[in-house]
This record gives structure tokens, sequence and C-alpha cells, in this order.
């Protein structure tokens, strides 16, 4: 018998949301998050990051699809030490909907 | 106000922790480190020959003491060396705080010498890192590596720090407090209500405790829980002897190689009561065919691991021992007198079976044969394989941070280094290291640690000359061709000990292997204890790879 593996999880026809994450500002925590999603085989479909206020915190935005997981994914986040908040939008966020401009 | 480098800031915090015994390698970007340790009146460093072995010292120190230990490697191979460990400790929640040296920031990103970025490769395999980027920051990351590896569910942080920044000067006012673990979460007391209900009105329950009720310190409150309750109580590989093996409730551990009944039992339940333990594979086989009649009660420290292979009914987020001791009170004492009957009749039906525990030349019989020499004192480590099976099955554990063995990660070269810390930290103890001739050989090279240190460890080497498990899957799985897993030539372990400077006793040549090894354990200091066994021998029963647990063969 040969060990199960499990068929990657189809992510298409599933909604989208926009994450919202506060994060402390310091090389890392982007390759934080990124290698949190990467090696929990969670795709991110869009991905946003810039400095706020004095520059001691970031603000993160992810394009994520609402899939059974995405639960598990957030709680997942929200152990990381960098990670000071985890907020949930409907896809109709439009932070990058705005964007949508630079990319066609 | 004082002037120090931050070398020597950093051994001034690791001292006010209360760290007095660290294990490392000393090599070039780590060595201004070395030299303010070497002034250090309160700490102990113990020199490892392989970054690896010095990470499973401090895991052995850590699993045996529950608090937070060091180990310390230069940059580049130094750091990568200890990867392995670290990735152990993080599956197994053993909390670890890593120091490696760095080439100075300037040559950071330049392929430098021995330059490496560790901390990137330790991204997933850590609770958290830092590379620290000023002396003044090291009043920080340090206190707070310590916090967050002690903290909620327990691992390893690594502290990356710049050659210069061990050089450089820093001011200190006033040292920071050394650090103390987070409070425990809040306490949902509506879901223990609720969990007590279903407790209560259940009629065929089981509690399943994993590792982290010997983390908690929770083991007399699982038991009390168990008893008052009157739970049949299976353990993970990790949570073995949070319950006496022989205690009338316990059912032995459950999975892959569990015996026939408990996984039985569990096919059985009703209300399944999971402790501290996260529904891992090589436990639970397939998840779907697990207890598929049970409606679940989960505990667990770490709230990601709630709903994630398995629906929890009552979720509870809290540390264990805090939300057993809520739970008690609110528990019926109950007998329970059918359900336990019927466990008593599985068991009865369908035992652990042991052949051969009476000759101590075959690998039952030789668990059996140590454990008779020994007493509950005794820390049992294990390397990886079909030994640390035998051993998981046949040794009767007796208490929590008895037993040390590599669960999440199955770290071959696990047992040596990690027993070598046990003994450190507990050096009044017998520990004993069962391993097997393949894992043996993975850190074979820390036997000269042993020696140097003068430590209270016997090896068991169980000697099949061969991957056993490799063998067993090959044989049972795969047609039985053979591959890559018999070897083709035999080394002399007992002249390897001997050679290292550890006295070595071979059972095989013993007329009465049972006294031989009664004398070889009793005597104080390092010792090798060689004995063959049978390579046609496997670890019965046993789960297929894929599989639902009540699929078991042979046994």
């Amino acid at each position: 018998m040969i060990e199960q593996v499990s068929d990657p999880l189809p992510q298409a026809g599933y909604a989208k949301v926009v994450l919202e994450l506060d994060v402390n500002n310091h090389p890392g925590v982007m390759s934080h998050i990124c290698n949190l999603f990467a090696r929990r085989a969670f795709n991110v479909e869009g991905i946003l990051c810039m400095p706020v206020s004095d520059g001691t915190r970031s603000r993160i935005w992810l394009l994520v699809f609402d899939d059974q997981r995405l639960e598990q994914m957030v709680r997942q986040l929200e152990k990381l030490e960098d990670v000071l908040n985890v907020r949930r939008h409907g896809a109709e966020h439009e932070v990058f909907e705005r964007l949508e401009g630079f990319f066609h | 106000m004082m002037q120090m480098t931050g070398a020597q800031l950093m051994v001034r915090l690791l001292e006010r922790q209360g760290v007095r015994t660290v294990a490392g390698i000393p090599g070039g970007a780590i060595l201004p480190f070395y030299d303010a340790l070497s002034g250090s009146e309160h700490i102990h460093h113990v020199l490892a020959r392989h970054e690896q072995g010095a990470g499973f010292i401090a895991q052995g120190m850590a699993r045996v003491s529950g608090a937070p230990q060091v180990c310390i490697a230069s940059s580049g191979p130094g750091a990568t060396n200890l990867v392995t460990a670290i990735a152990d400790a993080c599956l197994d929640s053993i909390p670890m705080v890593v120091i490696t040296g760095q080439v100075p920031q300037a040559m950071i990103g330049t392929d430098a010498f021995q330059e490496v970025d560790i901390y990137g490769i330790t991204v997933p395999i850590t609770k958290h890192n830092f590379l620290v980027r000023s002396a003044q920051e090291l009043l920080e990351v340090v206190p707070e590596a310590f916090r967050i590896a002690m903290s909620g569910r327990p691992g390893p942080v690594l502290i990356d720090v710049p050659k210069d920044v061990q050089n450089q000067l820093v001011t200190v006012a006033e040292f920071p407090a050394p650090a103390v673990a987070d409070p425990a979460p809040q306490l949902d007391l509506e879901a223990v209500e609720l969990a007590a209900k279903m407790i209560n009105e259940a009629e065929r329950p089981v509690l399943y405790l994993g590792g982290g009720v010997v983390a908690s310190g929770a083991a007399p409150l699982a038991v009390q829980l168990a008893e008052q309750a009157g739970l049949p109580t299976t353990m993970t590989l990790m949570a073995l002897g949070a319950m006496p093996m022989d205690h009338p409730l316990s059912i032995g551990m459950l999975g892959m190689h569990g015996a026939r009944y408990t996984n039985f039992v569990l096919e059985e339940a009703d209300v399944l009561v999971c402790v501290g333990a996260r529904f891992d594979d090589r436990a639970i086989g397939r998840a779907a065919q697990f207890c598929p009649n049970a409606r679940i009660v989960h505990i667990d420290i770490d709230r990601s691991e709630l709903h994630k292979i398995k629906n929890a009914h009552v979720a509870i987020h809290a540390n264990v021992k805090c939300a057993l001791e809520a739970l008690l009170p609110r528990l019926q004492a109950t007998l329970r007198k059918r359900w336990l009957s019927h466990v008593d009749s599985l068991k009865m039906r369908f035992p652990m079976q042991f052949p051969g525990q009476d000759d101590p030349r075959t690998h039952y019989g030789l668990v059996h044969a140590v454990a008779a020499a020994l007493d509950d004192r005794a820390i049992v480590a294990t390397d990886v394989g079909q030994h640390q099976m035998w051993v998981a099955q046949a040794y009767p554990f007796r208490r929590a941070r008895q037993w040390l063995t590599s669960g999440g990660l199955g770290t071959m070269g696990f047992g040596l280094p990690t027993a070598i810390g046990a003994a450190l930290a507990e050096p009044d103890r017998t520990v004993i290291c069962f391993t097997g001739d393949g894992s043996f050989k993975m850190n074979i090279q820390e036997l000269a640690t042993l020696a140097e240190e003068g430590l209270n460890v016997k090896i068991v080497l169980m000697n099949n000359n061969a991957l056993g498990l490799v063998y067993q899957q090959q044989t049972l799985f795969y047609g039985q061709r053979l591959f890559a897993s018999k070897y083709r030539t035999e080394p002399d372990f007992v002249k390897i000990a001997e050679g290292f400077g550890v006295p070595a006793v071979d059972l095989d040549l013993a007329d009465n292997p049972r006294a031989a090894l009664a004398e070889a354990l009793h005597r104080p200091g390092p010792c090798l204890i060689h004995a063959t066994i049978d390579r046609e021998q496997f670890v019965y029963p046993m789960v297929p790879p894929g599989a639902a647990n009540t699929e078991m063969i042979g046994g």
C-alpha cells in the first residue's frame, strides 16, 4: 500500500476575501507571512504592503480564496509574533480593485 | 551605567535567565560570544562534536526540565547543522533558544565565507526568529526569545547575531527582567460546562492524552480526571508516562503501532476527550475513519490545532492544566462498569502481544530486562525506528518526562545526544538510550562528548545491521523488493565505543545476558550495551500508512 497523497485542493470557484494585517515593520516580516502561506499550500492571489504612521508598523493586504482552510490560515497567521491583528473583508473591498489599473 | 560588548551582554542575559548548561561548537563568527562565555562563572559549556548533537543535547535538557535550553553554533555550516534539531523541537513543541553567529553586517548578502541565511532557513521551523542588528537590541531580543519559547505552546526560537554586533560596545543602564511565560489564555467556562455535560452523559467515553499534558505539567490531573469519570485512557507517543502504563484505566498507546484493542476501543467511543494532542496521522490513521461515532471535546493551548484535522463539538482553547482544574469539579464520579468491562473484554481478546518477552536476546525481552533492572527514576530516550516502537509498546512508563523520543519529526540520531542532555539536567538519574544500529551511526560522534562529561548514560544498541523499519515496509508493502535497507558491512560497535573511551558490553557473548545487562546498567558512568537482534522481527501490529486504524496487520 502506498501512502495517500492528498490532491491539491481546487481553489477556483471559491469566493475571494481580503485579509488586512497589522504587522511590525522590520525586514523579515514579509518572509514570515509568505512562507506561512507557501508551506501550508495555500495560494495568495494578491499581496500589498506599505509602512504606516511612524514606520514601526506596516499594513499588509492579502487577496485569498475563501475555501474551507481559510479559518486555519487565519489562526496560523495570528500565531506569528509579528502579526498584531488580522481583519477579514469581503471581496467587495476595493483595495485590490483600485490597483487593477496598474495590471491591465 | 555599565559598558560591555554585545557578547558579554548576551552571556549576562543568559545567566540572569537561569541558564546553567549550554551545548555548542565554536567557530569564526561566534568567537566573540565564546570569549565572553569563557568568563562566565555560572554557565557550563558542553562541547558537542557536531552541531546537531548540540541541538539535541539542549533538547534533552529541555525535555526533562520543561524549561527552555540553549544551544550555540557558528555561522554557515554550524548553523545549518542545527536545522534538524530545531525542526525536531518545533514539531514536538520543545522550548529551546538557539544562538548562531553570523558574518558581520557589512558582509551580509555578499556570499561571504560561511555566510548562510539561517534566519530565512529557519522561518518555517521556529516559533519565531531574530536577526539582531545592534547590541542594544539584545536587551529586548534575548528575554523576548525565552518568553516566546516558553509561552503558550512551547517551541524553538533562533537568535542570529552578526559578529560585529557581538563586538559592539553597548551601555546598559539596567538589565531587563528575566523572561517569564505569558499568562494562560482566559478559560471559556461555558465550553468547560458543555464538555463536562458531554462527558457526564457519555456511555462510551475515551480520554486521549497528548504531549500537551506533559508540557503543562498536568499528568496527575489527567489521571485524576480518568479515575473520577471512569475514562479508559489512551496516550500518544508523546504522552507516554502521563498515566502509568499499568494503571487499570490505561489502554496504552494508540495509532500505527498501538495494540489492537486500543484502536478497537477508540472505534467504539461515543465521546472522545482529546487533551493536548493534535490528531497526528500516525496516531489516528485515516482521519475520516477515526472514532467515527464519537463527539469530540478538544482542549489545546494552540488555537490553530482546534478543528484542524477533526472538527471538535466542544473546543477549549486553554492551558491543559487550567482546563482540567476547571473540568474536574464539574464531572460526576462514575464507575462506568458496563463500558469498562467491555473495554477489558476487548483487551482480553485483542491484547498487546510480546513474543519472546522472557528471553533477553529478543527485542521485547531486552526491553523488559532493562525495565526490570531499573526503577521509575530512570529516564528513557530512544532513537527512531523499530526499537523506538518496541520500547514505546513494552516499557512500563510510569511518570511524565520519563520518556524522551522524537515524535513529530522522527529524527534518527536523536537518542544519544538527547540522553546526554537528560543526564546533564538530571545527573542523579540513570539515563537509558535505546537505539538501533542505523540511528546510532547518525550521531555516533557524541560518544566523545559522553566520555568527556562522564555521564550516567547507558546506550542499549539493538543491532540488526539494517534500517529495520524500511526493511519492514519493503517486506510488507513493496513486494519484498529489499533495496538500500540492509548494510553490507557491519562495524564493531564495541570497539568503536571503547575507541571513544566509553566502556562496552556485548550481550551476544555473555553466558548470562540478563546478569551482564544488570551489571552494566548499575555500574556508574557511561556504557554501551550491544545486543544483536533478529532482522526478521517486525513491529506489530501495524496500520499500513494511509489506512484506517482498525485495518491493522499482525499482532
